[in-house]
């Protein structure tokens, strides 16, 4: 009995380290995980190079910051501020565009407060903020809540001053504030593709798309091998190589959900 | 995990992926729970049969452990696993032996106090018969510990439920990476941000069926060795 248990734990620490070879580590967002397009790609991937993609889904900002330990080998993160600061830093080698979707304001179908007639994004906030209806904030430094924080200055809402018990900082992924808006018939900002996939929608409806302002890029990143020697750098490059090139982005292209496409990719863009 | 389908379907027809995920789930924690009876016993016991100044501080400070955050032993193995950290080059972070390192610090404190208050109660009883026999301090632990083997079963299925329920270490530390490092908790907590509530619930019931099974194990193994022992 003892032997059996003492091999088994021998067994779970030789097994993995075994087949760590031909793998890589990627961090990665909540959004990317979530919405299924992982689990849809990475098997393409792996038939054409062989190569296991282990993802870690955080928050970009979280994300990020495994890759500055060095503790992945690709960063696949949606705020280009702060992967360009990320770069500049030294952390990453360079960034490429991969893909974009786009942010949208879900709320309460039956929308007394009228946020789904508002012109644009901008109007849709100085309504809940003048209304006080409650508005659900990822609160997590991901890319989504650094959108949404540039978006309330460009409605020109100083959020220090104005943020009462109506906005609701809840420090967590997308899919738990997409949870909680459901549950308290609340405003959230989302990612489209999250949104799509996610299955508790309850009384929650999209009342704002559309506007340029709810873009949504997507970048990556090889981790700099300068700063963190054992970064697999030819293998991290060949995971971008083929996210950027003809291969992935159909990938990308062709995932859907029930006949949506959630990701549209645009590597080729110099300005994306 | 395929969309769509409830726990019970995943069951039901043997699907792989969830089967991947009890089976690490299983093997993180009972290897956990073994390195931590194989520290924590012998800790246990010697706390029990020794004296020293700060003796009932020791034990406060014990029994305290038992309450060890699981999110904030997540991050410390993180940050000391972390290739920036100081064990970075064992290359340990998100693997399966990160979540045992992990869960083995929740655990010991466990087994080690549960261990102390049964081997100390079973040492008044026999403290009088194993000084008169003049048996050396080693080999009264031994004999004590053995003594004690059927009520220390209890301390160790205590260390295996919490290591079986915990979430906030392993995901840290693991990364609930999928096919790799997800675990039952880990897979609960992604299928509820993905607000696939149903599927959630099935698998709680399937993590807590998981875990009478393996207590039921236990109890049967224990009554099987107390017959054979007479």
């Amino acid at each position: 009995m003892i032997r059996r248990l003492l091999l088994a734990v021998a067994l779970a620490f030789a097994v993995p380290a075994l087949a760590q070879d031909n793998s890589i580590v990627v961090a990665s967002t909540t959004s990317t995980q979530d919405s299924g397009l992982f689990g849809d790609i990475l098997p393409l991937f792996k038939r054409s190079t062989g190569i296991d993609v282990k993802v870690v889904a955080l928050g970009t900002g979280q994300a990020l910051d495994v890759g500055r330990r060095g503790d992945a080998d690709v960063v696949f993160v949606h705020a280009r501020s702060e992967e360009e600061k990320f770069v500049a830093e030294g952390f990453g080698v360079k960034r490429h565009p991969v893909m974009y979707n786009d942010f949208i304001v879900v709320g309460p179908r039956s929308d007394p407060a009228g946020v789904g007639k508002a012109r644009d994004v901008v109007e849709a906030l100085h309504i809940i903020r003048d209304k006080g209806l409650p508005f659900i904030s990822r609160g997590d430094r991901s890319g989504t809540h650094v959108a949404e924080l540039k978006l309330w200055k460009e409605a020109g809402i100083d959020l220090e001053r104005d943020k009462g018990l109506w906005y609701k900082s809840i420090g967590q992924g997308m899919g738990a504030a997409l949870n909680t808006a459901s549950a308290a018939d609340a405003y959230v900002l989302t990612d489209r593709g999250t949104w799509l996939s996610f299955k508790n929608k309850g009384g929650l409806a999209i009342l704002v798309q559309g506007d340029k302002r709810l873009f949504n890029q997507y970048g990556v990143m090889l981790v700099n091998p300068a700063k963190h020697p054992h970064v697999k750098k030819a293998k991290g490059q060949q995971f971008i190589d083929w996210l950027i090139a003809r291969e992935g982005q159909d990938a990308v292209a062709n995932y859907k959900i029930n006949g949506e496409q959630l990701f549209f990719p645009n590597a080729g863009d110099p300005n994306a | 995990m395929p969309e769509n389908l409830s726990a019970l379907d995943l069951v039901l027809t043997g699907d792989p992926a969830l089967f991947a995920i009890v089976r690490l789930a299983l093997v993180v924690s009972l290897s956990a729970v073994l390195l931590a009876a194989l520290i924590g016993v012998p800790l246990g016991a010697a706390i029990a049969l020794s004296s020293f100044r700060g003796r009932d501080a020791a034990i406060v400070f014990l029994n305290a452990m038992m309450g060890l955050p699981p999110v904030v032993i997540g991050l410390i193995v993180y940050l000391a696993l972390s290739r920036s950290g100081p064990l970075g080059e064992w290359g340990l972070l998100f693997t399966p032996q990160a979540m045992v390192i992990a869960q083995t610090i929740l655990v010991t404190p466990i087994i080690a106090a549960l261990a102390r208050q049964t081997i100390e109660d079973l040492w008044l009883e026999y403290r009088d018969e194993l000084t008169a026999m003049d048996v050396r301090p080693l080999r009264r632990i031994t004999t004590l510990v053995w003594d004690a083997r059927f009520s220390l079963i209890t301390a160790l299925l205590a260390g295996f439920g919490r290591a079986a329920a915990e979430v906030g270490a392993v995901i840290i530390v693991g990364g609930n990476i999928d096919g790799f490092t997800r675990t039952m908790t880990t897979a609960i907590a992604l299928e509820t941000s993905k607000g696939n509530l149903p599927l959630a619930i099935g698998l709680g019931l399937v993590l807590i069926a998981i875990v009478l099974a393996v207590n039921g194990l236990a109890w049967a193994l224990r009554r099987a060795a107390e017959r054979l022992a007479g």
